[in-house]
């Protein structure tokens, strides 16, 4: 993400030119046009070479080539409009098309990667079945399990912002008050101690019979998961609290709920941002783990539905949505934190 | 706080009055008591900018932050205009050598701190800009402190704590970590300010040329724990010259009290 912003930056900065990786934007057009091709033969291997005759035919394959013939076309498309904006990128789309331009090896492996897949699973059945799909049966399971897989996510969602925000909340709460009170860290670091190494999974078997629902069994678990790194994590960043800054604010006469808020809060927040990045990771795990074994919903639910029927594309399908919606989860979260620690130097780009 | 209502007058105050009544004090080390300060006796006038010399680590600064009111003494009292010192106050204001300022805050919002603090951002919140210009920083407002060299960072923190109108000043080696020339530069702007102004300001300096530039009394502190040596008048008008042959033979004579007459 941050190699695209730095391509499409780059026109702008250089007043035109475009030196990525030491080549020239003449090459573009070709790039693009050796990408398309690329597509549209995936999708002719995808329609025309006729599915294994030792197996069943697979469903779907007649929609799984148009759509490679419509990425083929939009790459067609995008080689056109570079030909066109040669030799310098003037408005905002061409700017983006030549930035895509840094993605065009990836583009390339993408297309070679589903040729082989198609090969290797429905053409010549090469791999063993169910445990492994062609391309097309994935786009089935989108096409006709959507509500299903709909259902599921939001179930997930829902389930995951519920315990996460419980936990983070907590885990601030809780780490700013074992960084501040002698008390507090008198009784709870020894309990942190004790407790926060133990993963949030081997609480399943009491949380499930503790709590009423498996549902509030699983926010607690979700909520212990994330909670721990944050509580750490804030504790520590409040504990390195440089102690001038609490002399300053002292002298100019501020109250101890500023000094809290105020002072220790902001100066801890980098430290709090490490933490919830982490208890973002725990909890999905916990998340697809308490949905395999006890909540009757959710990803991790289809997940093992699936593996129950076979249907392994189902599961393909369901892995594949759920990578792009974690990621995107932790990218939201940097971009967060982004926003609010702009006054760091030197940050780690997602 | 009486300064306060007036509005229009950022660096408009009357000195404080500190009286140091025999004071002692020493902290813990390693479960042994390390005195620090032994017996000091000080008394500073409103308006007067005395330095503290003394070899390092012999006091001085926890004798500020005594004054400051950031600890409690072990043995004697502080008295602030006739009563005595319990805690701090945001009419005695410290500087510390390192700017301190809040790297999560904008200049403004830094310098806001006091105000803020205190809930009065939004009835005085126009003396920042006042308190900015004084120290040279107008334009600087929407910095944040990593994109602010050392002398401006300083400037910023001078600002932080002149916005209060502190009736004394407290200056921990303000400018012990800038490079020499602005250093120099910063000197005379600080003695302007206080000339302009009329708070009491305790300044504690390694410089001895610094401090005679700058204050009106030079105290010399022996090594720890600090006792007074001397209590030196510099009686020279402002502005001075660092050549001016008075200043010169006081620094003789601060040099022979801090037993270092031989690299005359």
């Amino acid at each position: 993400m941050s190699l695209n912003d730095t391509a499409a930056a780059l026109p702008a900065a250089n007043g035109g030119t475009l030196p990525i990786g030491g080549l020239l934007p003449s090459s573009l057009p070709l790039r693009f046009s050796a990408a398309a091709l690329l597509w549209f033969a995936a999708s002719g291997v995808t329609a025309l070479w006729p599915d294994a005759a030792d197996a069943q035919e697979w469903e779907r394959t007649g929609e799984f080539a148009s759509l490679l013939v419509v990425a083929a076309g939009l790459l067609v498309l995008t080689a056109l409009l570079a030909a066109a904006i040669h030799p310098a990128p003037r408005s905002r789309l061409e700017s983006a098309i030549a930035g895509l331009s840094a993605s065009v090896p990836w583009l390339i492996a993408l297309a070679l990667g589903v040729t082989g897949w198609e090969i290797l699973t429905a053409k010549l059945n090469l791999l063993p079945r169910p445990f492994f799909v062609p391309p097309q049966a994935l786009l089935e399971v989108y096409l006709d399990d959507w509500p299903r897989l709909l259902d599921c996510f939001a179930a997930s969602l829902t389930l995951l912002a519920t315990g996460y925000t419980v936990g983070s909340v907590l885990g601030v709460v809780t780490g700013v008050a074992i960084g501040w009170s002698r008390a507090v860290g008198y009784w709870v670091h020894p309990v942190l101690r004790l407790i926060g190494p133990l993963p949030a999974t081997a609480w399943l078997p009491i949380a499930f019979f503790a709590f009423p629902t498996s549902w509030s069994a699983s926010v607690f678990l979700i909520a212990l998961a994330s909670g721990v790194p944050v509580t750490v994590l804030t504790w520590s960043g409040v504990a390195g609290v440089n102690s001038a800054y609490y002399d300053i604010a002292r002298t100019l006469g501020a109250s101890p709920r500023f000094l809290v808020l105020k002072v220790a809060v902001p100066a801890a927040m980098p430290h709090v941002f490490v933490g919830l990045f982490m208890g973002l990771g725990a909890s999905f795990a916990v998340l697809v783990v308490a949905e395999m074994l006890g909540v009757k919903s959710g990803v991790g639910w289809y997940l093992q539905w699936a593996q129950g029927w076979a249907a392994y594309g189902n599961m393909y399908a369901a892995l594949l949505v759920m990578a792009l919606v974690c990621s995107g989860l932790v990218t939201l979260l940097f971009r967060v934190r982004d926003r609010l620690l702009a006054w760091q130097k030197g940050m780690l780009k997602w | 706080m009486v300064a306060l209502e007036n509005t229009d007058t950022v660096g408009q105050s009357a000195g404080m009055t500190i009286d140091v009544q025999t004071v002692s004090h020493s902290f813990e080390l390693h479960g042994a008591p390390l005195p620090v300060l032994d017996g000091v006796e000080l008394r500073v006038e409103p308006g007067e900018l005395v330095a503290l010399l003394g070899p390092s680590g012999c006091g001085k600064s926890t004798l500020l932050r005594l004054v400051a009111g950031l600890e409690p003494p072990s043995r004697g009292r502080i008295l602030a205009d006739g009563r005595p010192i319990t805690g701090p106050d945001p009419s005695r204001v410290v500087v510390f050598q390192d700017p301190t300022l809040y790297p999560w805050r904008t200049v403004r919002d830094n310098v806001a701190l006091g105000l803020e603090a205190r809930g009065l951002l939004r009835s005085q919140g126009h003396r920042i800009d006042k308190a900015l210009a004084l120290v040279g920083l107008a334009g600087f407002e929407k910095a944040y402190p990593h994109q602010l060299s050392g002398g401006m960072s300083q400037r910023a923190a001078l600002a932080r704590a002149l916005v209060n109108d502190p009736r004394l000043l407290i200056l921990d080696e303000p400018l012990g970590k800038l490079d020499s020339l602005t250093r120099l530069a910063m000197q005379s702007e600080l003695v302007d300010l206080w000339r302009n102004t009329g708070f009491t300001g305790l300044l504690v300096t390694h410089d001895i040329e610094e401090a005679l530039f700058m204050a009106t009394r030079v105290i010399v502190f022996s090594g720890r724990p600090a006792r007074i040596k001397a209590d030196l008048s510099v009686d020279r008008p402002y502005p001075r010259h660092r050549g001016d042959p008075v200043l010169t033979e006081l620094r003789h004579r601060i040099l022979e009290l801090l037993g270092l007459a031989e690299t005359w």
